[in-house]
């Protein structure tokens, strides 16, 4: 094998596009293929919302409460009666503004850390590197309630407080990245031609450990459906009126023995949701690595 | 797998018995995307029971492929497209796979180049060792531990008790070597296959490890395929030579002949890239190979070394060339007898496209008259880089460890400093201090052009930065592999203080100072050959127009044939802008072609300086002598090596008095255990390290003809 990957000695066009061989690798990837597909599907019902709903999700219908699965209602109606079809569809809206943004903000902020504590390293590194040991120790679920019982829950602030507790995380990943680029000679060129420590981390190292980033950013965003939807359970999370799945889950899951349907179809949902994304996560991580 | 062509196998056995391996018209293809590409082509080889065949190429030429073929561990999308293999007189390619794993367990061995790879590192030596009897013969724990021990013995493992207690990462990387070949010779298997087995290791253990397995072959008889780039290593260990170029056996017979007479351009063209024993720059350039190995499978129809050849022909383009029989040898040329006369490079269209260089006199000058160009200031005018007592010490958990002490060098404008030391000598170490990648110990002083140096590049103004530069060991970390070759130079002109379009210019002048085309700007490092990326090191080293340039093996990474050409170009860059080389390799050859004088350094010390002829011709430290002993060279055929005892001593824990004392062949007493020597004068410019006086130290290796089994001094 060796003997093949070094002998790419004309380096000619063949070798020219690997942007388009990784995207042909991703077409032909079904892991790929299939999480997209599932993601794409509560994309679209995100961001078209009521407008495909056969129903108006909102509306009471205190004459057909807790009616079964039919014709009429796909999915059954919930205790107003509101036809759970519909709510399912506009629910994956708000979960889908808040995870991808509380997961960007993680990537973004342990990115910057990662890159920071790996490649200054010294008293920095092994301060943060040990905070960051000690809230792993903790439970993320209930660090993040405390926090927003702190500042009072909303969309914002769900989103600020879960990219805070994954930015540790994602610096962990980035810093054992940052720390193999840095014993590479090319960062020790850069010094030597004058570049400063903020260059070297940003223009050299930075676009190096990206895809790993990219990758880390995309398993966390499976975490992060998750997390939202814990914490919409326990009522920190997002807030009526919204269909969301996991208020849902909460409000009926005490009838869940004769009235199954009322939590079946949004815990489905939100099942269907995470796996679509670790799908997604672990076809990218394939072709990133060929 | 698919082949299934038993019954020719059937028929020939009584043939093929006699063969350990053979290969016939073995087609091997490997599936890249979707396409097929074929990286064997009608190889055919024959390895006779007790022989050692050496398989010779430069990367790329599938000499790994053909001995993962013959062992069936071809990667997953590679397979056998066409021919057999016989190992042992089994069909490799029909065997069930129970036959197969009984086949690899006793008739095949193979040895890597890493031999730190090849052992388990959570086991010790002994287990790892004894689970090969007991998995393969049968035996029980105290039996196979004492043939392991056994084993151990036999490789030369001065104490196999220890050994047995070891964990791989407690035994240096020649030690681990002789692991894994006493576990591969453990069921004595029919063929042994080493696959470049001395690459990763320094010239006195290489040597070591190539006198084992010779003398191991004499002695048990098994056959050997061993697999190298470097011919004068195979030619030193192997009865008969193949010569592979992109896929097929252009050239095979006696090793002495094919060495000493080769009869494919190809074979002709790659003995001569080797710098010579004692060869240096003065002499003229080094020759290379023009043009590019061709892509696997993309020259049907045609000579594969049509496009690199001077001697070709339109039939050499028209038409393959097959295998001629010249009498107990082959070679794949249309023209073989024409091969010894190959054009010498004057004008090869390479060559040509680079811009004239001014090399005043370097042809005229023979051996001693001093060139021109080379020509060295004797002290007169101020050098341009000055250390004293430069010194640098770790600490490893606690325990101070000395990487370098107290180096006092001078380098004059103009000149290379070669710089020669083995693994853990410190040569790195004091790259680093002088480009201040670290900071050297208190007392340090580094002075560039009379100035002295601040102790790191962060406190060095851009002058000072610019003006000390180091091309790095291997091209694939040194360059940023998300940038473009544009980039990579243009971010090293701002130094030189140059943008927008200046910038550009120069970008462009200096890339085709390197020889590379404008075409390579817009690629990135993947998409270039390694020579290619040395390259763009080496322009980005002279962007700002450097005075100092660190060349830290520059071209350990490289095939011979580019390593010559990228010899070449430092040697006209330097003609061209003055500039002073720091050289350090391993290679001393390649040291001696392009230094003027030479440094010896083990463990830190500075043992030997002085001109490069005056350090090759002698008096020699017995360090250099045994250096120079270890070189693989042809010219060291026949000659009886000086053997250093013992393992390198931890830096960690210095030998005291003389830090050479504890393997020293010559070793005089107790002074050399209580003082260190002062480095006396042993000629003009010439210093030796050593309590024996420098007119009794000698000449330990005559300059002169080499005689047949000379004694080895002072033993």
């Amino acid at each position: 094998m060796s003997a093949l990957s070094a002998s790419a000695a004309p380096p000619a066009a063949a070798a020219r596009s690997r942007a388009a061989e990784r995207l042909h690798a991703a077409l032909r990837s079904p892991t790929l293929i299939s999480g997209a597909a599932i993601l794409g599907f509560w994309i679209l019902c995100a961001l078209l919302g009521s407008r495909i709903t056969p129903l108006d999700p909102y509306a009471d219908d205190l004459l057909a409460t807790l009616a079964p699965p039919s014709a009429a209602h796909w999915f059954g109606t919930d205790q107003l009666g509101r036809d759970i079809f519909s709510r399912v569809i506009v629910g994956a809206r708000d979960i889908l503004i808040v995870a991808p943004l509380a997961t960007l903000l993680g990537t973004v902020l342990g990115t910057a850390l990662g890159l920071a504590i790996g490649y200054v390293r010294g008293a920095l590194d092994d301060t943060v590197s040990r905070v960051i040991e000690a809230l792993q120790a903790l439970p993320l679920v209930i660090v993040a309630l405390m926090a927003l019982a702190a500042v009072g829950t909303s969309n914002v602030t769900v989103v600020l407080v879960i990219g805070f507790v994954f930015t540790p995380l994602i610096a962990r990943t980035v810093r054992s990245a940052v720390l193999i680029e840095s014993e590479l000679d090319y960062v020790a060129a850069a010094r030597l031609r004058g570049d400063g420590t903020l260059a070297v981390m940003f223009i050299e190292i930075l676009p190096n450990v990206l895809p790993i980033a990219v990758v880390e950013m995309t398993v966390r965003l499976g975490y992060a459906i998750f997390f939202v939807a814990s914490l919409s359970f326990l009522g920190f999370g997002i807030q009526p009126p919204s269909a969301d799945w996991g208020i849902a889950i909460a409000e009926n899951y005490s009838l869940i023995g004769s009235y199954w349907w009322t939590v079946l179809f949004d815990a489905a949902a939100t099942a269907s949701l995470v796996v679509g994304v670790n799908l997604v996560a672990d076809g990218l991580e394939s072709v990133f690595e060929t | 797998m698919s082949s299934a062509r038993t019954h020719g196998g059937e028929l020939e056995r009584g043939g093929a018995a006699d063969h350990a391996l053979r290969i016939e018209h073995l087609e091997v293809a490997f599936r890249i995307g979707r396409r097929e590409r074929r990286v064997l082509s009608d190889l055919s080889l024959a390895i006779r029971r007790g022989e050692s065949y050496g398989l010779v190429g430069e990367s790329g030429c599938g000499k790994s492929t053909v001995a993962l073929a013959a062992t069936r561990y071809l990667a997953r999308n590679g397979r056998v497209s066409g021919g057999r293999i016989l190992v042992d007189g089994q069909d490799l390619l029909s065997l069930a796979p129970r036959e197969l794993r009984r086949l690899r367990a006793r008739s095949v061995a193979m040895v890597y180049q890493d031999p730190g790879r090849a052992l388990n590192p959570s086991m010790r030596i002994g287990r790892q060792m004894a689970e090969v009897f007991e998995v393969a013969a049968g035996l029980g724990g105290r039996a196979a531990l004492e043939r392991a021990a056994e084993m151990l013995a036999r490789v030369q493992i001065a104490s196999p008790e220890r050994v047995l207690h070891n964990y791989p990462h407690e035994l240096s990387g020649g030690m681990q070597q002789r692991v894994v070949i006493a576990m591969a010779l453990s069921m004595n298997p029919a063929l042994l296959i080493l696959d470049e087995p001395t690459t990763g290791l320094d010239a006195t253990v290489e040597a070591e490890v190539l006198e084992l397995i010779a003398r191991l072959h004499a002695e048990l008889g098994n056959s050997i395929l061993f697999i190298g780039h470097n011919l004068p290593v195979v030619a030193r260990v192997c009865d008969r030579v193949g010569v592979l170029y992109a896929g097929e056996l252009v050239e095979e017979g006696p090793a002495a002949s094919v060495f000493a007479d080769p009869r494919h351009p190809y074979t002709v063209g790659l003995l001569r890239c080797i710098p010579g024993y004692g060869t240096s720059k003065n002499q003229g350039r080094l020759e290379t190979i023009p043009g590019f190995l061709p892509s696997p499978g993309s020259s049907g129809g045609q000579c594969v070394f049509a496009e690199r050849c001077a001697n070709a022909t339109g039939r050499c383009r028209s038409e393959a060339p097959p295998p001629v029989d010249l009498g107990g040898r082959l070679s794949r040329c249309f023209y073989p007898e024409r091969a010894p006369a190959l054009p010498r490079q004057g004008a090869t269209p390479e060559e040509s496209r680079a811009p004239p260089v001014p090399r005043g006199g370097a042809q005229a000058a023979q051996g001693g008259g001093p060139a021109a160009p080379y020509a060295v200031s004797d002290g007169a005018a101020p050098p341009i880089l000055r250390t004293r007592n430069l010194s640098k010490t770790y600490r490893v958990s606690g325990k101070p460890l000395q990487a370098v002490k107290g180096v006092s060098l001078d380098l004059w404008a103009g000149e290379t400093l070669g710089l020669v030391g083995e693994s853990g000598s410190g040569k790195s170490s004091l790259a680093k201090l002088l480009l201040g990648l670290a900071a050297p110990d208190a007392g340090s002083e580094v002075e560039l052009a009379g100035e002295p140096l601040p102790a790191l590049a962060d406190e060095r103004g851009f002058e000072q930065l610019k003006s000390l530069q180091i091309v790095f060991q291997n091209p694939g970390s040194a360059l940023n592999r998300s940038q473009t070759v544009r980039r990579l130079i243009g971010r090293a002109l701002r130094l030189a203080g140059l943008f927008g379009r200046a910038r550009e210019a120069r970008l462009r002048e200096l890339a085709a100072s390197v020889r590379l085309t404008p075409r390579h700007l817009d690629e990135k490092p993947r998409q270039l050959s390694g020579g290619l990326k040395q390259r763009v090191g080496i322009a980005r080293a002279f962007a700002g127009g450097p005075r100092v340039v660190v060349c830290d093996e520059p071209t350990s990474a490289l095939d011979v044939s580019v390593q010559s050409a990228i010899l070449n170009l430092l040697v006209d860059l330097q003609a061209q802008q003055g500039v002073s080389y720091l050289f350090i390799s391993h290679d001393l050859n390649v040291v001696h072609y392009v230094s003027d004088r030479i440094a010896v350094l083990y463990l830190g010390r500075l043992l030997e300086i002085g001109p490069a002829q005056a350090v090759f011709a002698g008096p020699h430290h017995p360090y250099t002598a045994a250096l120079l002993s270890a070189n693989p060279g042809l010219e060291n055929r026949g000659r009886r090596r000086i053997r250093l005892s013992g393992e390198l001593p931890s830096a960690l824990n210095l030998p005291s008095g003389c830090v050479f004392h504890t393997r020293c062949p010559r070793k005089l007493g107790s002074i050399c255990e209580r003082e260190e020597p002062p480095l006396a004068p042993a000629g003009a410019r010439h210093a030796i390290r050593c309590h024996i006086p420098a007119a009794e130290l000698g000449a330990a290796r005559p300059a002169a003809a080499p005689p047949q089994d000379a004694p080895a001094p002072g033993g």
